[in-house]
């Protein structure tokens, strides 16, 4: 088997995650790219939980078909998962036909936790798959650093117990790390420059919070985690007045309270980096399952008018160095910047080759010496940014419409230079985003018929173009929206599909604003990610 | 520095009799006393009438928005520690809007000084009751009278963890001086409630010269004294209105907390890379 899938299903509390984590990296050892799927509800025991590694030899943007592999922790999981080929699964609490081990009992034997019956069930695995014992001695090492020795025993214990099955093929061996998208987000966050993080926990964006705050423990990284989103943004803004690069993360509940504090940094020129990751809504809706319904809230939250930067990355890489970008942008251009995503993109891990030294551009340190004036007016709309203490000056900003010294003012030229002021930044951002390859095109670039997305179904719309020849045009970059690379793009298309994850078209709406119509529209809103060959099916329907 | 150095140029609004008045001019003071140059401090506020003192005051200043000029404080006192910073919050905004982050602060000792002007009224949007209105208080949202009681803020900060609680009054410059040159010398969440008067939309000042007194050998570490003392008037019935400080303990603020181990470049890449490992 040149590529293969394997799920891992159980309740809640049983270790799905972690075992999927291990199976991927088991597939990483093999040389595969890996990319795993996790399915959970909101709960914190019993339910179904499933994860599902699709091991391939290029990377892959999604779980492509039914598995060719199942490790079955109960009968449910049998149940659920129906027409796999060899299934594992633990004797003592399940019937299936397939390859079974009494999990259980041997975790009684040794006297383990019953938590790591997974690793039993995955040493059983191996075995099933040809896997060699080396290969998932090394990944347990990996997975369970000081605690890897019993799993290893464990792991050997099943693998004894177990049989050969179909074997999957054994690859050159790599080293590349398999992180999510959250991960990558964080540690974009950090390369570009990032002194603090504030937020409070919301599914899917809390693991960045939590690298964040595990990176903080050997690091002067701040992270913060205050009483509710509206502190949340509210003193981001205080942190970053006072000279730190800040960023803060939510999902959209959360967002809906952050939106003061947006229009907040647009007013009063306040740099901040803003990760919203999005879930299924309207309200809680369902909070462990993914959506793209929220780009039109992000282009247009906050109220008033002024410059915004909204970036929605497909892939980890793109995750990496779009988060390390924002820093530098939103720095640049003292104006709330986003990066756009979602619980496919930030909690799925997916092979990821990133570069810890990835370039940025230094922010400009040039400030002409006598009276600082905060928002002093310049032909590009950007006053010099300083922080306080600035010797012999003050630093004032302000939420209400302000002169040049952040001085209240209601007088009527005045206000409407505050606001020339704004748009002029917006115009200067639009032209140096140029400078940016703000939109990625796929499969073949000049195919008549091209499907536009954006975020976390690139990667799927990526692969199915590769299979049916189809022209794939994805901006990374919303807002300002880069129409002439988008045009570019898009030179001579005859047919355009729009795939989006939401009910209304908020993508096809963004995009008819420039005067591109969707000829077909392929929409999902059941909160799970296409699979590859769902997707290309819909698409050949549409095109057929 | 001189007094009038910290006051700007910007024309002032208040009206005649304004309590705001008292607070501007003993900040400055206080500020002149200490020797804390104007690059130095921020002058962080809310909305409302208060608020506007960032604009007459010629310090570093961040006019936030309502209810939040709290946690802007605490992210500016966190980014750095070496400013002195004074949080001007109006009763609406850190007992109504934003009470939350009034609680948090003083939970975390928040190294920072938080001026409530309670004018017990909203003065800016032109005279709606407050959550220390009295009972019956006849607003333009609440014309038969308010149908709820007043909450006491300074019971409320005891509780809630607060290591520096004083309460002062628009009428009393000198008390007011010296409950702030204090308030801004403690070290952690300094909360100072001024009984200000609103000229213009409930102008109290008659009844608050007949029941106020400064507190005199008081000893402000006594828990015990301090429930008594800040229980003497509700914000409701008739009491005696203590003035001073009432209460002032030592503990560790949060700048110390969370900064502890911080000093220095983050190495990015070797964090980066470390990260990768792992992974």
């Amino acid at each position: 088997m040149s590529e293969f899938t394997v799920s891992i299903g159980g309740q809640a509390g049983e270790g799905i995650n972690r075992g999927g984590l291990l199976l991927a990296r088991i597939a990483g050892l093999l040389g595969y790219r890996v990319y795993m799927y996790y399915d959970y509800p909101s709960l914190i025991r019993g339910g179904h939980n499933f994860a599902t590694i699709r091991a391939a030899e290029k990377d892959c943007g999604g779980i492509a078909r039914r598995p060719d592999f199942l490790c079955a922790m109960d009968q449910e999981t049998i149940r659920r998962h129906t027409g796999i080929e060899i299934i594992v699964y633990d004797t003592d609490v399940a019937k299936a036909e397939g390859i079974g081990v009494p999990a259980s009992s041997i975790i009684k034997e040794e006297n383990a936790s019953p938590i790591a019956r997974n690793t039993v069930i995955i040493g059983a695995f191996c075995r099933a798959a040809g896997i060699p014992r080396e290969i998932m001695e090394e990944a347990i090492r990996r997975e369970f650093g000081s605690r890897a020795e019993e799993n290893i025993r464990l792991a050997l214990r099943g693998y004894h117990e177990s049989r050969e099955g179909r074997s999957v093929e054994i690859k050159t061996p790599q080293e590349s790390p398999v992180m999510t998208g959250n991960d990558a987000i964080a540690l974009g966050l950090i390369r570009g420059g990032l002194d603090a993080y504030v937020s409070y926990p919301m599914t899917p964006s809390s693991s960045i919070l939590h690298t964040m705050a595990d990176l903080a423990r050997d690091s002067p990284l701040i992270v913060v985690h205050p009483e509710n989103e509206i502190a949340v943004i509210t003193m981001a803004l205080g942190l970053s007045y006072a000279g730190k690069r800040v960023a803060v993360g939510t999902s959209g509940g959360g967002f809906c309270l952050m939106n003061e504090g947006v229009s907040l940094a647009g007013m009063a020129e306040i740099p901040v980096v803003i990760v919203m990751a999005m879930r299924p809504g309207p309200s809680t809706g369902m909070p462990t399952y993914s959506s793209q319904a929220d780009l039109g809230f992000v282009l247009h939250a906050g109220h008033g008018e002024f410059p915004r930067i909204v970036i929605a990355p497909g892939t980890t890489n793109e995750a990496y160095e779009w988060s390390a970008r924002a820093v530098h942008l939103a720095w640049q251009f003292q104006c709330p910047t986003f990066i756009l995503s979602d619980k496919n993109l930030g909690e799925h891990p997916a092979s990821t080759d990133i570069d810890p030294d990835f370039p940025i551009p230094s922010p400009s340190t040039h400030y002409r010496e006598g009276i600082y004036r905060r928002y002093c007016t310049t032909d590009n709309g950007i006053s010099p940014l300083r922080f306080p203490p600035v010797p012999g000056n003050v630093v004032k900003v302000n939420s209400y419409t302000h002169d040049e010294d952040g001085i209240t003012t209601e007088e009527p030229r005045k206000a409407a230079a505050a606001m020339v002021k704004l748009i002029r930044k917006g115009a200067t951002l639009d032209n140096e985003m140029g400078l940016y390859g703000c939109v990625r095109v796929d499969g073949i670039s000049d195919a008549p018929i091209a499907v536009i997305c954006f975020g976390s179904t690139g990667e799927a719309c990526r692969e199915v173009g590769e299979r049916l020849s189809l022209r794939v045009v994805r901006p990374i970059v919303l807002e300002p929206f880069p129409i002439m690379q988008f045009a570019e793009a898009l030179h001579e298309a005859e047919e355009i599909i729009i795939v989006e994850e939401n009910a209304t078209g908020q993508l096809a709406s963004l995009i008819q604003r420039f005067g591109y119509t969707a000829d077909r529209n392929i929409r999902s809103v059941n909160g799970r990610p296409f699979t590859i060959d769902e997707l290309e099916g819909i698409i050949r329907e549409v095109i057929e | 520095m001189k007094g009038a150095e910290y006051i700007s140029q910007t024309q002032n609004t208040w009206c005649p009799g304004c309590g705001n008045f008292t607070i501007q001019h003993a900040i400055k003071s206080v500020l002149s006393d200490l020797g804390i140059p104007r690059e130095e401090a921020v002058i962080v506020s809310g909305i409302g009438c208060h608020a506007k003192i960032a604009d007459y005051m010629q310090t570093n200043s961040f006019y936030a928005i309502h209810g939040r000029a709290i946690p802007v404080a605490t992210g500016i006192s966190l980014g750095n520690p070496d400013l002195t910073i004074i949080c001007s919050a109006g009763d609406g905004d850190a007992y109504a809007e934003g009470l939350d982050h009034l609680i948090f602060a003083a939970k975390r000792n928040v190294d920072i000084t938080v001026i409530i002007h309670d004018n017990r009224v909203y003065g800016l949007t032109t005279g709606q009751y407050t959550p220390t209105s009295p009972p019956g208080f006849a607003g333009k949202s609440t014309p038969e009278g308010v149908k709820e009681d007043p909450f006491n803020p300074l019971d409320l900060m005891l509780s809630a963890g607060a290591t520096f609680i004083a309460r002062s009054y628009s009428r009393d410059k000198k008390g007011m001086e010296e409950v702030l040159k204090a308030a801004i010398q403690h070290k952690g969440f300094s909360f100072v409630e001024v009984l200000q008067v609103c000229a213009t939309f409930y102008d109290v000042h008659t009844c608050y010269d007949d029941h106020v007194y400064r507190l005199e050998g008081n000893d402000p570490e006594d828990r015990r004294a301090a429930e008594v003392l800040v229980r003497e008037w509700n914000y409701s019935g008739e009491g005696r209105i203590p003035l001073g400080i009432l209460y002032s303990r030592d503990a560790p603020t949060f700048e110390e907390r969370i900064l502890a181990g911080k000093e220095g470049e983050i190495d990015r890449t070797g964090l980066i890379q470390r990260a990768i490992a792992k992974r």
